[in-house]
């Protein structure tokens, strides 16, 4: 037994049997033996009473997915908290552009139908129905989202009736949104009624391409603190036209013409595998599963891109922008290497970013050596070659699955899309990982840990054993790290810094990730008069 | 200044009537102030009885107004539990919580999905298994009903429901204080200035060494603030409760009178001068003591600076919003400063927060006022838009509206989210009047200074 292996069974030790049990099939230590990634247990409930990361699937319906819509107006159908907690909390920057101008923009409100005892009595469709009359005879949104809290689902509410007659009302599309809390197991199963939503209602009914030789897609792309941004730049300098990037900075106009594009790029797996999937089935986009965390990452996704449209000008532009971006960050990431080199980290995030953010670490010399998402499945650990093995268990049978066929009209086969022969889009296929993803475990070393919906008391005891000098986690997790005495840096929200995409990103990473790491105050933890002798001050890092 | 007044576009010039839900609401679901007053039991680990989603949301907006840790568990309700109700998820997580995080006490609070359904939390606790000398107290707080507010004086009252015990015999020379949803550096100051009485005080809740906890790197769940449970306890057998904040406070002080007799003495927050007065009269009347020097001196100190600095903001106009009590009493105060609160809303519904602000403005003076109880931000927005006042006072919320229409801000009351040191500062006694002041005049003085021309830049205002 590893020492790992040892602070592993004794972290469990405190639970009870079925607890115990329960959380072991959550956790993989990599093992040079196993060839593959063994099986972890993910996206199942989490046991009530402990302490978990997890929200809930209105969090990653409304909060993620469809609220960076900025030209839709999202209106929570429930008591005020809801709509309250997700109101500008998850930095998904948005502006004006040339499909929306300003007064279009609707993102940094917040719309809740504020439901109070009778709504819950007598039901709140009534109230729903007003309060879209009176939001489109404010604000004349394009289009409306409805998203549904816990108690709507409990009394019944049908708000899809309620948006199908407002949208007869008022001429434009409502879409509504059974999220209640309580569906699935965490904000995935948000993400999943919202991808199939935008899927089925909104992609696929526009008809304008934006110009350009290479249009693509980036799926999954949140634009937190600018990250959309600086993949605009890099990939426009390139030569690509970006149709739309969902849904950081989205507007329901370009979401309409999604399926005109050439290929989607899938930045987080998680949240937006479903329309990547759904739409190679109905439209035969390809995806391509690409990194934009680090440099070495970054590069490798541009180079996988520009190989899949078979223009030799689209290589040859690819490869001098990555040499000069690459040339021109060098030096910072050489400074701040020095500061970083040698140290270790804990990742508990979300659904991509503990995998994505290995390779940024790397670049300045760190390692990610305890790892875990709060809302995964298998195949964002292991692989998308486990998903015909995965069981659907009573929480996931409650998300409706799409079951598309190619579109009679707009289908096209993968290689026709890239503008390339059948045969050399099979040769592409194996050259770099179209339609796939390979999970996290793969990047991880031998020794270090997978954790799946990591908890409080687990983080403690993982800490005590690492002693890591830096934890990236969320809001909640980012001062228990500081009570701690160790560095932190929230992962969702960036500390309110940004971007961290591509190489300017990068860079901005690397100071800020240093300037946690040399904080000078880590020094000053303990009083002068209860240091023994003449030591120096005690030294943090 | 570029950017300025280009954000919000969406929003119309003209007023528009609407009725129906809330457009960037001023409040938020009752079961977070639960979830904060149950913080302020030592050895307390606040549970919510529903899905993750609330429980998340509730700790994620805590910790990022006081930058520390707040630890809650949650049922984990999935659907089969929203389905055939949610005794089963409660009961686990009883078991599951003294095993695993081993707190004195968990305080239960509801959320719209378990009132919804009608959970019935007296019988689920009778059935479940609690470990000797463990507790759990409860409190319903469905999100449709009140507020915030409302979801943090209901735990409140079900910590003396629960807790509170006549010994039976005289009532004992102390004085039990509930200090409203304040931040820890309030109720720090709260304590600091009954103390000075050398009166001994039962504060609950007491969120002061639990959420503004010193770092030393030896990370403890349950840190050493809180009012004890044994304090609580005792809180039956003192003579009287000062209740800061009618919207907050009451409730619990009403139950101590009439369960145990305890004399209940409703007040403001003692937010501004003469709030800060009524308490400390309340508390030398009460037990008649003499007033001790230290405290004339602080408000001899507040009183100088008033007249010194009156300069700087006499005659302005203000729009205030927030929470009730907090409103309540800061509309007071700006009135002692001379200026003039032009809007006053809240988001939090109850008939006597109108009642309560017209009083002042009668007593003022002040016509023509807009004063509105459960209103939300679009609308105070619109009220400025048609015509402005020189500086807004509120949450964090009222960002968006001081860039759009280029008035300071300052930030009072909860949430505050973007700014650093702030639930360690206090606002109420009288050393929050120097700071609530200073905060006030540096913000009309900065913009004066931004604003000017060249010429007009002067040295010394």
């Amino acid at each position: 037994m590893t020492d790992t292996e040892r602070t592993i069974d004794e972290m469990l030790a405190p639970y009870q049997d079925t607890v115990k049990k329960n959380r072991k099939k959550h956790l993989v230590v990599k093992n040079e033996a196993a060839e593959c990634c063994p099986q972890i247990e993910a996206n199942t409930r989490t046991i009530p009473g402990i302490i978990s990361q997890r929200g809930c699937a209105y969090a990653g319906c409304k909060g993620v997915v469809v609220g960076p819509i900025k030209d839709m107006v999202t209106i929570t159908h429930g008591p005020v908290g809801c709509g309250y907690y997700s109101w500008g909390t998850r930095r998904n920057k948005a502006r004006a552009d040339e499909t929306t101008p300003k007064d279009k923009i609707y993102s940094q409100l917040c719309f809740t139908t504020d439901m109070q005892e009778p709504d819950i009595v007598f039901g709140g469709e009534k109230k729903l129905a007003k309060m879209i009359d009176e939001v489109v005879a404010v604000f004349h949104p394009r289009a409306i989202n409805i998203c549904a809290t816990c108690p709507v689902g409990l009394i019944g509410d049908d708000i899809g009736a309620v948006a199908k007659a407002a949208e007869e009302r008022h001429g434009i599309q409502v879409l509504s949104y059974n999220c209640e809390g309580y569906k699935g197991v965490s904000q995935s199963a948000g993400h999943h009624i919202a991808n199939n939503n935008i899927m089925e209602k909104v992609i696929g009914t526009g008809t304008v391409r934006k110009p350009g030789k290479h249009v693509i897609n980036i799926l999954g792309e949140y634009n937190i603190g600018g990250d959309g941004w600086e993949l605009e730049r890099i990939l426009t300098e390139i030569g690509y036209t970006v149709n739309c990037v969902l849904t950081g900075d989205s507007s329901y106009v370009n979401i309409r013409n999604l399926h005109l594009a050439d290929i989607n790029l899938v930045q987080c797996h998680r949240s937006i595998n479903y329309i990547a999937e759904m739409m190679e089935t109905k439209y035969g986009t390809p995806w391509l599963k690409v990194n934009f965390i680090g440099i070495e990452a970054t590069n490798q996704s541009l180079r996988h891109l520009a190989k899949c449209f078979g223009d030799p000008e689209l290589e040859k532009k690819t490869g001098l922008v990555i040499e000069r971006e690459t040339a021109r960050v060098a030096a910072a990431l050489e400074h701040y290497r020095k500061f970083c080199t040698g140290k270790i980290a804990f990742a508990f995030v979300g659904g991509s970013r503990s995998h994505h953010y290995q390779f940024l670490l790397r670049d300045i010399g760190m390692e990610i050596v305890v790892a875990g998402y709060e809302f995964a499945h298998r195949d964002d650990y292991e692989g998308r070659q486990v998903i015909p093995t995965i069981k659907t268990d009573a929480d996931s049978k409650n998300i409706p699955e799409l079951h598309l066929s190619p579109d009679g009209k707009l289908y096209r086969e993968a290689h026709e899309h890239l503008g390339m022969s059948k045969e050399q889009f099979d040769a592409l296929r194996k050259e770099i990982p179209i339609s796939y993803y390979e999970g996290m475990y793969p990047s991880m070393k031998v020794g270090e840990v997978m954790i799946d919906d990591c908890n409080h008391h687990e983080i403690e005891e993982l800490v005590a054993r690492f002693k890591p000098d830096l934890i990236f986690s969320g809001v909640r997790d980012k001062y228990i790290a500081h009570k701690l005495g160790i560095a932190s840096k929230q992962l969702h929200s960036y500390d309110y810094s940004g971007p961290y995409a591509g190489y300017t990103g990068a860079i901005n990473f690397a100071r800020d990730v240093t300037n946690a790491l040399m904080t000078p105050a880590w020094n000053l933890i303990i009083p002068p008069w209860e240091k023994t002798g003449n030591a120096g001050s005690e030294n943090h890092a | 200044m570029p950017g300025v007044k280009t954000m919000l576009e969406c929003i119309p010039e003209t007023l528009i009537a609407r009725t129906t839900g809330k457009i960037n609401p001023a409040k938020t679901c009752q079961p977070i102030g639960a979830m904060y007053a149950a913080l302020g039991i030592h050895g307390c680990l606040p549970h919510s009885h529903g899905s993750q989603g609330c429980c998340a949301y509730h700790r994620m907006h805590l910790t990022r107004h006081f930058r520390e840790p707040v630890l809650a568990s949650s049922s984990s309700f999935t659907e089969g539990a929203s389905v055939f109700g949610g005794a089963a998820n409660l009961k686990t997580s009883i078991k599951n919580v003294f095993q695993i995080y081993n707190p004195e006490i968990m305080a239960v609070h509801t959320t719209c999905l378990s009132e919804t359904i009608g959970d019935d939390l007296p019988n689920i606790l009778k059935q479940s298994e609690i470990p000797e000398g463990k507790v759990v107290i409860h409190v319903n707080t469905p999100s449709y009903q009140g507020s915030h507010i409302t979801g943090f004086s209901g735990m409140v009252k079900a910590m003396v429901s629960y807790l509170a015990v006549s010994d039976g015999g005289e009532k004992k020379d102390q004085l039990n204080v509930i200090p409203g949803f304040v931040n820890p550096g309030d109720m720090r100051e709260i304590r600091r200035i009954v103390s000075a009485f050398n009166v001994k005080t039962i504060m609950f809740p007491d969120i002061s060494n639990v959420l503004d906890a010193p770092l030393t790197s030896k990370y403890n769940m349950y840190p050493e603030g809180g009012a004890t449970i044994a304090e609580i306890r005792d809180s039956a057998n003192s003579s009287a409760t000062i209740a800061l904040g009618a919207f907050a406070s009451n409730d619990a002080a009403d139950l101590l009178q009439e369960k145990f007799g305890v004399t209940g003495i409703p007040l403001k927050l003692p937010i501004g001068l003469k709030a800060t007065d009524e308490f400390i009269m309340a508390v030398r009347d009460w037990f008649g003591l003499d007033v001790p020097a230290s405290l004339a001196t602080e408000r001899g100190q507040v009183v100088d600076t008033l007249i010194d600095t009156n300069i700087h903001y006499q005659g302005k106009t203000v729009a205030i919003f927030g929470d009730p009590d907090h409103v309540i009493a800061m509309t007071e105060f700006v009135l002692t400063m001379g200026m003039v609160p032009k809007y006053i809303l809240t988001g939090t519904p109850g008939r006597q927060f109108d009642a309560e602000i017209q009083k002042l403005l009668k007593e003022a003076g002040i016509e023509g006022s807009r004063v509105k109880a459960e209103g939300d931000l679009l609308e105070l927005h619109q009220w400025i838009r048609e015509d402005p006042v020189d500086l807004l006072i509120g949450t964090t919320y009222g960002k968006y509206i001081a860039r759009k229409e280029d008035i300071p801000l300052v930030r009072f009351g909860f949430p505050v989210l973007d700014r650093a040191v702030h639930p360690l500062m206090p606002v109420v006694g009288y050393r929050g009047c120097l700071r609530l002041i200073e905060q006030i005049s540096n913000a009309l003085l900065d913009r004066r200074d931004r604003n000017c021309l060249d010429e007009d830049y002067e040295l010394v205002l």
